[in-house]
């Protein structure tokens, strides 16, 4: 932030910076029980050093929660390491193998990672009587998150009912929750992909590091690079080879692609962000590939 | 496109209101597509889609109606946000439905707007449902509206026709309080005057749709003078490192505050110094509206979630009788007698309906003292007592410190907006 306000007027980035603080805040002083989901990811990183700053100097006052896939990029679950310890928050792990082997989640073989994600955050959330879920959500990611409020109310079920959606005026946010039900919480709605990239650079923090450009062997599946990995072997006539590419967003790695690039700086990715022609989910999210409702579809199950 | 950066653009927020077939989702996608803000898969779904309807066009609208049910109805059914930027600016579209909701919605999209746009068919002129688009914003104090006149093509770009809307809207906003108005005659399906200045309107000389979102003017429209803080979130790290730290997060509501200002601590009435100002692990020399700081006091005075900073010679009136204008924004109609939570700056309270004073009409401007309640959509006067006193301003003073939001207890649904007239 600039030391000097001769006009008093904040960068559009500030302003984002001061809201989402303000939602953290509001937060962590009208729940009993609020948790950070935490994935490792740019967004979420984002959302950590929020937290950080707008507790400063005292810890970041809720726990964290990973929904594990069990095919998670390794390098993210290192940066996802390096943050709790730093921060020194409580991490909880919520694991979808674990869901599988407990019942909670069933494996069927057709059913994708990232769907079971959904049975097994909302157990999550149960189990440990969660009342309010931060989730890195943007608005500017997909339509249907466009219309999403700040706090989402979620029912008994954790699901999330589009026609239903309290109004949201001013900065005052509605917290009121009956027994069972929860609150998604999105505090960087308004934020858009670019703003993230700004913001990672300008604070200079610690992400991924397959984000940046890096040689991996990876093969073409509908269109997308797919990392070769015993998670996902090659289907006939799938070859593997080495390419340079990075990351734009990170998921379960059966079902995110990477990009041909050679963007090795922050300020490099920030130059390719804002001329690309594709979104992030568009490019490699494979999740958001099976229908044109399909994260209206999972946000309505219970997804973040 | 250049490289943008985002951390030295400003931000705009607007609210669009329009009737249903005034062409504001075209005008959105318009904007959107010109500003090079789409991006090519969301545009090849829009295009297949509206290929598999067999419509003669690319349907713009489908790039903003986001859910299933929107698509299958073609109607848009409640607030969206949508983001664009051009070098300088940033922009947050409250995209608000003119459907049958509007007031509650178009309320809920300007609370937080500032600037409205208000689209006019230039074929029908001004209607009702532009009336009251405009008094809903001038209620909601959005300090800057746009008058776009679209289908400028259906009437030939006749400069006539655009003179006749002008004199007209502008004979109405006199009765109303808009501090700025702007009048552009636009075709939002070819694109005249949005991004681009229109050859068929030679003679209109103001600036585009585009220009004049870019260089408005926002800065100014918040109180600078009036210091307020309500406190938010009092941060105790009970570690050895910071033991002795105590300070009080929130965001600034009004005016400018610096280490050294003595300050008064609403509603205990204690006075203190500020000691410092934090922004996360930095010291800072003053922090104004919107911010969002840690203060720190020279005495240890109790300061708690609720309370408000604001200067000795300058605070607001603790207060538990409110008198303000309420949009109601659910079935069940609001009567006397009624009691409600109600949620002011960090502060929540219950509040109780003493009286409805009467129901504006939104359309004529016309005060009805006859019907003794408010149905959904609806505006109008209402006396409030609370439990404890709420720290407030008048809204036409102070956006944030002005307004509320009702709650239904049993439900825990937001049903009303408030904005307070006075306190006593």
């Amino acid at each position: 932030m600039t030391e000097t306000h001769a006009d008093y007027r904040l960068s559009q980035l500030d302003q984002l910076e001061a809201e989402s603080i303000h939602i953290f805040r509001e937060v962590a002083a009208e729940f009993e029980k609020p948790v950070l989901m935490f994935s490792g990811g740019k967004d979420s990183i984002v959302m950590m050093r929020l937290a950080e700053k707008a507790f400063y100097p005292a810890k970041i006052p809720f726990p964290v929660l990973q929904v594990d896939t069990g095919y998670d990029f390794p390098e993210v679950l290192e940066t996802r390491d390096n943050w709790v310890n730093r921060l020194g928050v409580r991490l909880i792990v919520a694991s979808v193998e674990e869901a599988i082997a407990n019942g909670v989640v069933v494996d069927d073989g057709k059913t994708s990672r990232n769907r079971m994600q959904i049975g097994t955050l909302l157990h999550a959330i149960e189990e440990n009587g969660f009342t309010a879920a931060f989730g890195g959500g943007r608005r500017d990611e997909e339509k249907a998150r466009a219309k999403e409020r700040v706090y989402s109310h979620r029912d008994e079920f954790g699901q999330w009912d589009p026609k239903m959606q309290r109004p949201e005026l001013w900065s005052l946010y509605n917290g009121r929750i009956h027994a069972g039900e929860h609150m998604r919480i999105f505090p960087i709605s308004n934020w858009t992909e670019l703003d993230i990239w700004d913001y990672i650079g300008r604070e200079g923090i610690e992400i991924p590091s397959i984000y940046f450009s890096h040689q991996r062997r990876v093969f073409e599946r509908d269109g997308m690079l797919l990392t070769e990995s015993p998670f996902n072997p090659c289907r006939p006539g799938e070859v593997a080879e080495e390419r340079t590419v990075r990351f734009r967003t990170v998921g379960d790695l059966t079902l995110t692609g990477c990009v041909e690039s050679t963007a090795s700086t922050i300020e490099e990715i920030i130059d390719e962000v804002a001329v690309a022609r594709v979104t992030e989910r568009g490019a490699t999210r494979g999740d958001d590939r099976f229908s044109e409702a399909a994260m209206e579809d999972r946000k309505k199950e219970g997804y973040f | 496109m250049g490289t943008i950066k985002s951390d030295k653009m400003d931000l705009l927020r607007f609210a669009t209101a329009g009737s249903v077939d005034d062409g504001k989702s075209t005008l959105i996608g318009r904007l959107l597509l010109d500003s090079k803000s789409i991006f090519e898969d969301q545009l090849e779904a829009v295009e297949a889609t509206s290929a598999s309807k067999g419509y003669d066009y690319t349907d713009l609208a489908l790039l903003t109606d986001g859910l299933r049910s929107e698509r299958e109805q073609g109607i848009t059914i409640d607030v969206a946000y949508r983001y664009f930027a051009t070098p300088n600016r940033k922009f947050i579209i409250a995209d608000t439905p003119g459907h049958v909701q509007y007031t509650r919605n178009m309320v809920t999209g300007a609370s937080t707007a500032d600037l409205g746009l208000v689209l006019v068919d230039a074929r029908q002129g001004l209607t009702e449902q532009s009336r009251r688009h405009a008094v809903i914003l001038s209620l909601l104090r959005v300090p800057h509206l746009v008058l776009a006149v679209n289908k400028m093509d259906l009437v030939d770009f006749d400069q006539e026709v655009y003179n006749k809307i002008h004199a007209e809207f502008t004979q109405f906003a006199t009765k109303l309080n808009i501090p700025d108005l702007e009048v552009i005659p636009i075709s939002a399906l070819q694109g005249d005057n949005v991004v681009n200045r229109s050859e068929n309107m030679a003679w209109y000389s103001g600036p585009t749709l585009m220009h004049h979102l870019e260089h408005v003017h926002v800065a100014s429209d918040r109180d600078l003078i009036d210091a307020r803080f309500p406190v938010q979130y009092v941060v105790r790290p009970k570690s050895d490192e910071h033991h002795d730290y105590r300070g009080y997060g929130g965001m600034v509501a009004g005016g400018v505050l610096k280490p050294g200002d003595e300050v008064v601590v609403l509603p205990s009435g204690m006075t203190s110094k500020i000691a410092g100002i934090d922004l996360f692990d930095r010291e800072i020399t003053e922090a104004f509206p919107p911010m969002s700081v840690t203060i720190r006091l020279e005495d240890d005075v109790d300061v708690s979630r609720g309370d408000m900073i604001a200067r000795v010679k300058n605070a607001p009136q603790p207060s538990q009788d409110i008198d303000a204008m309420i949009c109601w924004m659910t079935t069940t109609p609001l009567k006397p007698r009624q009691k409600l939570a109600i949620k002011h700056t960090t502060r929540t309270a219950r509040a109780l309906v003493k009286d409805i004073q009467y129901r504006l009409d939104v359309n004529t401007l016309h005060r009805d003292q006859e019907t003794k309640e408010l149905g959904v959509n609806e505006i109008g006067r209402v006396q409030l007592r609370t439990t404890v006193p709420l720290l407030c301003d008048p809204y036409s003073k102070n956006r944030t410190t002005g307004s509320f939001i009702l709650i239904d207890e049993a439900t825990g649904i937001t049903v009303g907006a408030g904005m307070i007239n006075s306190a006593s």
